[in-house]
């Protein structure tokens, strides 16, 4: 199993780490059984994503996937944010092992949560298909 | 330069090693089954390695059958036997919960075809204990196998007491000592097992060699058949120069034994010490009773294993978050579930492993790696301040 040198360099540089205090969306997916957890900060400007930080425990893709998925939401509206796919994520990193490709699946799911997190603190409906990470039984392995 | 604590992996070659295997890799090329004179110095350099290795764990020359390493010593100790007591299936198999994939997968594979197996639970403290084993022994057991040294936390089990329970249950005995060999004493005898594995390349020898004790007059058919090579009992012209190169690697490894391995148990002592006292949240996996010299098993609470891992490798240090043989799943490590660890714990595991070139100073570099690494990860982690530094509530 080889992780490919765009991986690599998120998994060493991770870009926007951290915390957004006063966030306009939160999402938190994953459980600690599992071994990833992702926390999601945004802040939105006129339907898009204006700033983007990440927090998350998990291997070396997950660390990876997290970051990059930062980097492809800023700017983006938040439809377009929400309809970023694992495959998209992988592709992005040039690739993930096909036993790691699960991991991306927090990753996208860790923005989807802070977009329906932000539409629904303003009384709007959701735009995402299920959140299956947010669920706290959620197992990515199992997949 | 890298730092290798991976010798639980595998270890390089000792050059002294090299050096008595290459003649039999070029001038003395012969196969050891060819009458001529070419073959009889091949054969002849097999048997000399054969009765070394055999005298190095108590056991007679023709009681050893030479195999591709390990994993085969371990598939071959089970299922050939297991096909001549049991050929009908319907025996039952007494095994730990923790052995090396080479055992469990082939017990649960065993369990599908009309034979049944046990997983007796190791405990808490990491071992496997005799009276779990005695409690697990039915009229119908006829093979019990326990890992003798654990491969990820380097506890020894009590493999002579393990042993005469199945003796007295009228059940064959077979041990993992891949492990083991070379940092503990290995005696088939003093051990009272009918079968036991082994393998080189743990011990500076080299890949793809390995040996199978038998105890003389157990019933066996052969895993792999053919031209009858080892007696018949594991057929393929034989690896001559690797059964030189293992059985020079365990005379060096037997002859600086009882210097070595205090030295180890003192450099993995330091940096169980070094690791816990530096960093919170830490702890030994295992503290107590007879483990492997050279294992420090640690548990780092609220980092993944793999992340530790690659941002060690990326200051130069080789590291083991498990078996390196499961390093290519995904989920917790089957040992540590299997001695109770808690899953979200079970993820920040740490298997350094410690050898012939270890020093002092490297084992300080390491802690002075790890530290920043842990204390980094920490930070980016949404959920450890939450976990672990929840005080008063
Ligand atoms: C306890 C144990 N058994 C068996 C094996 C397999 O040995 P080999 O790699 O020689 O097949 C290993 C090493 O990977 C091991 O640690
Ligand atoms: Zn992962």
């Amino acid at each position: 199993m080889l992780y490919s040198d765009t991986v690599m360099d998120h998994f060493n540089n991770p870009r926007n780490v951290g915390v957004i205090t006063d966030a306009d969306g939160v999402g938190e997916v994953g459980n600690p059984t599992c071994g990833d957890m992702m926390k999601i900060t945004i802040t939105v400007e006129d339907d898009r994503i204006a700033d983007i930080k990440f927090q998350t425990l998990g291997c070396g893709a997950a660390i990876a996937t997290s970051s990059i998925v930062t980097e492809m939401a800023k700017g983006m509206t938040l439809q377009e944010a929400a309809a970023i796919t694992k495959q998209e994520v992988a592709d992005a990193l040039g690739g993930l092992p096909s036993p790691k490709m699960h991991c991306s699946v927090l990753a996208t799911d860790g923005l989807k949560a802070a977009v329906e997190d932000y539409l629904a603190k303003q009384g709007r409906e959701p735009i995402s298909s299920k959140i299956e990470s947010a669920d706290p039984n959620f197992d990515p392995h199992a997949h | 330069m890298t730092h290798y604590f991976d010798y639980a992996a595998t270890t390089p070659l000792d050059p002294r090693v090299f050096e008595a295997m290459t003649p039999y890799m070029t001038e003395h090329f012969g196969n050891p089954n060819s009458l001529h004179a070419i073959g009889r110095d091949a054969f002849r350099a097999l048997e000399t390695a054969r009765e070394s290795i055999a005298a190095a764990i108590g056991a007679q020359p023709e009681e050893i059958v030479f195999t591709s390493g390990g994993t085969e010593a371990d598939n071959a100790a089970l299922l050939s036997t297991l096909w001549r007591i049991a050929p009908e299936g319907g025996a039952h198999i007494i095994t730990s919960a923790y052995e090396h994939p080479a055992v469990l997968e082939v017990v649960e594979w065993l369990g599908k075809q009309g034979h049944e197996g046990t997983f007796v639970a190791p405990c808490k403290d990491g071992f496997v204990h005799a009276e779990d084993v005695a409690a697990a022994m039915r009229p119908d057991t006829r093979l019990v196998s326990i890992i003798m040294a654990n491969n990820e936390i380097g506890t020894v089990n009590d493999i002579a007491a393990i042993a005469a329970l199945a003796r007295e249950g009228g059940a064959l005995m077979h041990t993992d000592a891949v492990q083991a060999l070379g940092k503990i004493a290995v005696n088939v005898d003093e051990l009272g097992v009918d079968m036991l594995s082994l393998s080189a390349h743990k011990i500076y020898g080299p890949r793809g060699i390995g040996a199978l004790y038998l105890r003389r007059g157990t019933r066996f058919d052969p895993l792999i058949k053919g031209g009858g090579q080892e007696s018949r009992k594991r057929s393929g012209t034989q690896n001559v120069a690797g059964a030189v190169g293992f059985a020079q690697a365990l005379e060096l490894v037997e002859a600086e034994r009882s210097k070595e391995s205090p030295r180890l148990a003192a450099l993995r002592d330091r940096i169980v010490e070094q690791v816990t006292t530096r960093l919170e949240n830490t702890r030994a996996t295992v503290c107590e009773g007879v483990r492997l010299p050279n294992i420090a098993p640690l548990l780092i609470y609220g980092v993944e294993g793999e992340a530790m891992l690659l941002q060690l490798d990326n200051a130069g240090f080789s590291v083991s978050t498990g078996s390196a043989c499961s390093s290519g799943s995904l989920a917790a490590s089957h040992v540590l579930l299997a001695i109770g660890v808690p899953q979200e714990i079970a993820h920040g595991s740490l298997r350094i492993s410690l050898g012939r070139w270890t020093t002092e100073k490297d084992c300080d570099a390491l802690v002075d790696a790890l530290v920043p690494v842990v204390e980094r990860l920490r930070a980016m982690s949404p959920v450890y301040e939450k976990m672990f530094c929840a005080t008063d509530e």
